[in-house]
């Protein structure tokens, strides 16, 4: 008994560990920031450019191509994603289904410069001849690296939660004489919304997040981006471009306000798969 | 996510250092003695130009003495700077001068070991090989955005530029387009070693490296009529040009202070020389 309130304790003060840490980041940020939002500047800075010779810090760019790289590559990524996973736990027959989990977990092991290289020699220059103007750096180019990066962890999780479906449903929907693919439409799909969500946004917090495939590719420039073919500049890509610069410039406290968007991003990001999660749920109860 | 790209930066160095220890290098052995019989560490951050001599002089110097360990870091001069400033690092390169503000924090000790002039790069295809230096300001501010313009084939230029931390870029900025606009639009790499790439693989490209790194995967395009080489850059001609600093937080000790004078050493100048830098010795 007194062993386990020990632990109960102990695991308790992990996890309040856990949570100040990240609510004290989420402060420390704030409080660097602080000159910038007292300054006036700081809302000014989500609709204006970036022209630091002319003293201007927007970041409205940078914000633009965050959002566009990573909901392109999600939009890339999501559908191969449902197939693969489907092939993985529903459709797929003989050593296929094996042969294919197993690729899908080495490829979460592949370190993101890896994708980086491939893309800067293969990739980019395909892209620069098939468009035939600029350098091939561009959101398009990056967005489809990062779509290859995300993939696995949407597959594994759509393969989890398509795997987890009552195996009662399943024999029922085969009693009802339905076709491997009308099982995956109708029954198993239906269940496991909540998995699918989950691989979703954690997928889009991967894409928003990662820095290096967008730095390598995706051009870093500065402009706003007119088209999928300019070359734009993320966040994550930014903080990373000008975290050397002098310190204690008004350049350099912009980069607060960067990270209190992608932290405020990944909060809503996480709040929203919750609340989905379990309005899908209870509905499904209803349904039951 | 920065420290990824850190840590990759310090595998690569110390791999490539591996392999580079298989060959050999003739070396004045007078020069490596004061490290004899010394062990320990020292980490080297900052200017990408630097590179090629730190990785050079720090192969030697493991070599005869593989106690000593010495990693190399790129990152660019504002993060040699802040490194050093910081104590992360024991020196911290930086292709400009530290600003005086950078000094007073830093209490930074400063060592100019060589002059590296900062060139125009085209891709060798591009049949440009000399522009006026009010025709690189026009196309880096994206006023002039065709080849056909200064003499090329009718095609749009691709302009790279440099991340904000760039010592090359500052001394570009400053010599080359007298403190001109450089367009937004320009894509932006990270070391001296990605431009190259970049513009190599690029034929309607344009770009600045140091004059260190050029060599047959990209073309120098003379300015004003004076072609950026180590020749040009040496007897002054070709005017922009930069010292490359090693800095210290106060002045320099130990393994620190002896792999600082081995940049000064002849076998240290005669390696700067070889990897294109005019040498101050």
């Amino acid at each position: 008994m007194r062993t386990e309130r020990l632990v109960q304790h102990l695991l308790g003060l992990a996890a309040a560990c856990s949570v100040a840490v990240t609510v004290l980041i989420f402060g420390f940020m704030v409080i660097l920031g602080l000159p910038l939002i007292t300054g006036g500047a700081f809302f000014q800075m989500f609709t204006s450019p970036w022209l630091p010779s002319q003293a201007v810090y927007g970041i409205a760019p940078m914000m633009v191509g965050t959002v566009s790289i990573a909901g392109l590559a999600l939009a890339f990524s999501f559908p191969v994603s449902l197939g693969c996973a489907a092939l993985i736990s529903v459709l797929g027959t003989g050593p296929l289904p094996a042969l294919l989990h197993r690729l899908v977990r080495f490829m979460t092991g592949i370190p993101t410069v890896v994708y980086g290289f491939a893309g800067i020699f293969v990739l980019v220059p395909m892209i620069r001849e098939w468009v035939g103007r600029g350098s091939g750096m561009c959101i398009f180019s990056a967005a489809l690296l990062l779509a290859v990066l995300v993939a696995p962890t949407m597959i594994l999780f759509f393969s989890d939660s398509f795997s987890s479906v009552p195996k009662a449903y399943l024999t029922a929907a085969d009693a009802l004489g339905a076709t491997p693919v009308q099982k995956l439409f109708h029954v198993v799909i239906p269940c496991s919304w909540r998995g699918l969500i989950t691989g979703v946004v954690l997928a889009l917090g991967r894409a928003l997040g990662d820095t290096l495939i967008a730095l390598m590719i995706a051009g870093n420039a500065t402009a706003m981006p007119g088209s999928v073919l300019d070359p734009a500049r993320t966040l994550t890509a930014h903080i990373a471009l000008v975290v050397a610069a002098d310190f204690d410039s008004l350049e350099f406290r912009t980069l607060f306000a960067c990270g209190i968007i992608l932290y405020v991003c990944t909060t809503l990001m996480v709040i929203f798969t919750r609340r989905v999660g379990a309005v899908s749920e209870r509905r499904l109860w209803r349904s039951a | 996510m920065l420290r990824i790209g850190r840590r990759f930066y310090l595998i690569m160095a110390i791999s490539t250092l591996a392999l580079l220890l298989a060959c050999s290098f003739p070396v004045l052995a007078g020069d490596l003695d004061p490290f004899a019989g010394d062990a320990g560490t020292v980490k080297i951050s900052g200017g990408t130009a630097h590179i090629p001599v730190m990785k050079e002089a720090a192969k030697q110097i493991m070599q005869h003495y593989p106690n000593v360990r010495i990693t190399v870091a790129g990152g660019g001069s504002g993060v040699g700077i802040k490194q050093v400033g910081e104590g992360l690092v024991n020196i911290g390169n930086s292709g400009r001068k530290p600003t005086d503000k950078e000094i007073a924090k830093y209490d930074l000790k400063m060592f100019k070991w060589a002059i590296d002039g900062v060139g125009v790069v085209v891709n060798p295809k591009n049949p440009v090989k000399a522009l006026s230096r009010a025709q690189v300001k026009a196309i880096f501010a994206g006023r002039m955005d065709n080849w056909k313009a200064v003499g090329g084939t009718d095609k749009a230029i691709t302009i790279y530029t440099r991340d904000e931390a760039s010592g090359t870029r500052a001394v570009f900025w400053k010599k080359a387009i007298d403190k001109g606009d450089i367009t937004a639009r320009a894509n932006v790499v990270v070391s001296n070693g990605a431009m190259k790439s970049a513009v190599a693989n690029d034929p309607y490209g344009i770009g600045y490296v140091s004059v260190g790194h050029i060599d047959n995967s990209v073309m120098p395009v003379a300015l004003d009529g004076v072609t950026p080489t180590l020749e040009t850059v040496k007897n002054g001609r070709y005017k922009v040009a930069r010292g490359l600093f090693s800095n210290t937080r106060g002045e320099p000790t130990g393994l620190t202070k002896q792999f600082i004078d081995f940049l000064f050493s002849q076998t240290g100048q005669k390696i700067a020389a070889e990897k294109g830098f005019v040498t101050v010795n």
